[in-house]
């Protein structure tokens, strides 16, 4: 982080970038033909997609009787996931917003890509209510809209529907601030390439955009209130898909804590997930100067402090069920930890807790292979973490007469690995049309720490951080 | 118009060109510079008023969506419970507002910029290409009641800019 023997501090961008210089090195993967390295991605997500879109077509053909559920348990895979990409999302919204308000400008870097990774797990989320529905075409019915069978509403008394409007939402304002981000970027696109389709397709989606400061000052304004929106929402988000349990009476999902354990739990999953995506970006299109370790670092801190949240949120929740003096809950945690499906118990565990403890080591943050190595133990604790609550609790809930097992089919595998291929293809192709980095915002803070046209910088992080910029942008 | 190399010439410039009396003018720069908007003489957008509209706007309507359905047009006795219970009905109300506030928002900033913009002038210079690369410009308006087509370009020159142009209509 910063450098405290210095006044000034460790610039957010290496190699004494010029303006010009972050044009160039960021719309330079978007002009050469893509390498190796991306056709071969390029052909395993998308054989992943057709996988999953073949078993897609199977299912809704067949109908939901070719997934493993049963009498007892009725939500499992398809939930699972569901919960899983929607939690994956929750980390581009807080980069984008929420360490927007808190002027943190390191984010510059990631948060284009991280937006995008929002948007496309969103749409990966999607995706499996509506095939959980068995009859995917009459989605729309959950939608309100005056009809002739009554008219017959949708229970705005439901956290299904809260739900709905809930992604419905975020998925619009997600999209949105995202387009709002990629128009000065657009416009440079336009000015810089040679090519004529391209200048039309850029120029189109610039809407014209010249850079004048009164429409930067309304740009910044806008910006600075979606992100006072954008908060909020992604919490209210988490918050209602967490509802959609809490509000049942099964022992093991009917508990208070839910709300913040899963924002908590969507943050640090998402944050594994960026890391993820961000590590193979940096090496692939060679942006190890603009994805720095600070950056890496820092994605680490924040991974540890969300890391504990759940921590804390399972100790809390064993703690509750073994003091409540309720035999069901007890029980449920029992079965959790020893029962059956024990070992996806201690997966979660040793993945979500034990391993991003070694992120405390400053030799482990800045080590990247093994930062990627643990970003991914923890996309898969929290797939388990989202398995274990919702499919442990119900295969056994209050008569044993009624308890049963669960386990996937071999559709439903390839319904998840489909969505894989889905967020992967898409996240591809983002690479090959739009810029992965935020042109504009990055030479804003290329002088950060330096003695610039900014303020000097010296008295420290909130000093600078606070000034003109934030009156600029509130007015 | 004038071109710069940095962001500390265009706002000094800018500075200067209001200190002498010009108002219609606008500055242009690839990121926004602090300060450089109020140098023009650019102080306030009404944009969070509008804002704050919309999100009443939909706060409103996402809650008489609700009390429509459940009250006036299909009301359902569950288990003796209000018709209205409001409670309930917050989670949607909240994103309705959020959802509003946030569109109006983008449509707003969109509408007030003039974006989408087919043409503009300034787009006529060549050089201009690069503003959304690594040049700042400050261009001086025909409509300023100040505006003397040689008075300006001495002035602008004055301001040891990089270059200076006449734009075209």
């Amino acid at each position: 982080m910063s450098d405290h023997t210095s006044i000034l501090r460790s610039p957010l961008i290496l190699g004494n970038k010029s303006y010009s210089d972050v044009t160039e090195d960021v719309a330079l993967p978007l002009d050469r033909s893509p390498g190796k390295e991306w056709w071969m991605a390029f052909a395993v997500s998308s054989s992943m997609l057709f996988l999953g879109l073949a078993a897609v077509t199977y299912q809704v053909m067949t109908g939901i009787g070719t997934w493993g559920l049963n009498n007892t348990v009725g939500w499992a895979f398809d939930i699972t996931n569901f919960v899983f990409w929607i939690g994956i999302g929750h980390a581009g919204t807080l980069i984008s917003a929420i360490l927007f308000l808190f002027r943190q400008k390191w984010r510059t870097s990631v948060n284009r890509s991280a937006e995008a990774m929002t948007i496309f797990a969103v749409i990966c989320a999607g995706i499996f209510p509506i095939i959980h529905m068995g009859r995917p075409w009459l989605a729309f019915w959950v939608v309100p809209y005056p009809n002739l069978r009554g008219p017959l509403w949708v229970n705005f008394r439901s956290p299904l529907v809260w739900d709905m409007f809930a992604i419905g939402t975020y998925f619009t304002i997600s999209l949105v601030f995202w387009f709002v981000g990629l128009i000065p970027d657009l416009a440079t696109l336009r000015d810089r390439t040679a090519s004529n389709i391209k200048k039309k397709f850029y120029g189109l989606l610039s809407l014209g955009w010249d850079g004048s400061n009164r429409t930067w000052l309304r740009y910044e304004t806008v910006y600075l209130l979606l992100a006072g929106l954008a908060t909020p929402l992604v919490v209210s988000v988490h918050t209602i898909v967490s509802w959609d349990f809490a509000t049942s009476v099964i022992p093991g999902w009917h508990t208070t804590i839910f709300p913040p354990y899963f924002v908590a739990g969507a943050v640090f999953s998402g944050f594994a997930m960026v890391l993820t995506l961000m590590i193979i970006a940096r090496t692939v299109l060679h942006f190890e100067e603009y994805i720095t370790l600070h950056h890496i670092e820092s994605m680490g801190k924040i991974i540890i402090a969300t890391g504990g949240m759940v921590a804390l949120a399972y100790l809390t929740e064993l703690f509750v069920a073994m003091y409540s003096g309720n035999e069901y809950e007890r029980f449920a945690f029992i079965n959790r930890m020893f029962g059956p499906y024990a070992w996806a118990y201690w997966i979660m565990v040793s993945c979500n807790v034990l391993s991003p403890q070694l992120l405390w080591l400053k030799k482990v943050r800045t080590n990247v292979t093994l930062v990627f190595l643990l970003s991914l133990a923890i996309n898969v604790g929290m797939w388990f973490e989202r398995f274990v609550i919702i499919t442990i609790s119900l295969t056994r809930d209050y008569l044993p007469a009624s308890w049963d097992v669960y386990a996937p089919t071999l559709i439903e595998i390839a319904t998840l690995i489909g969505s894989f291929g889905l967020f992967l293809t898409l996240f591809l192709l983002f690479t090959r049309i739009l810029p992965m980095i935020a042109i504009g915002e990055v030479k804003g803070v290329l002088s950060y720490g330096r003695a610039s046209h900014e303020a000097p910088k010296a008295e420290g992080r909130y000093v600078s951080a606070a000034h003109e910029r934030v009156p600029g942008g509130v007015r | 118009m004038a071109e710069f190399s940095g962001p500390e010439q265009v706002l000094e410039a800018a500075r200067q060109a209001y200190a002498k009396g010009y108002r219609q003018m606008d500055a242009y720069s690839p990121f926004p510079v602090d300060g450089l908007a109020e140098a023009i003489g650019f102080r306030r957008t009404r944009l969070p008023l509008f804002v704050l509209v919309g999100g009443i706007v939909g706060a409103l309507s996402g809650f008489f969506l609700q009390y429509y359905a459940a009250v006036i047009s299909y009301p359902l006795n569950v288990g003796g419970r209000p018709f209205n219970s409001w409670p309930s009905f917050i989670p949607i109300t909240f994103e309705a507002t959020v959802l509003l506030a946030a569109l109006c928002a983008v449509v707003g900033m969109l509408m007030r910029n003039g974006l989408p913009r087919p043409y503009h002038p300034v787009f006529n210079v060549q050089r201009f290409e690069r503003v959304t690369r690594d040049k700042f410009f400050l261009c001086i308006e025909a409509t300023d009641p100040l505006f003397d087509e040689k008075k300006t370009l001495k002035f602008l020159e004055s301001l040891s800019p990089a270059n200076v142009t006449t734009v075209d209509p």
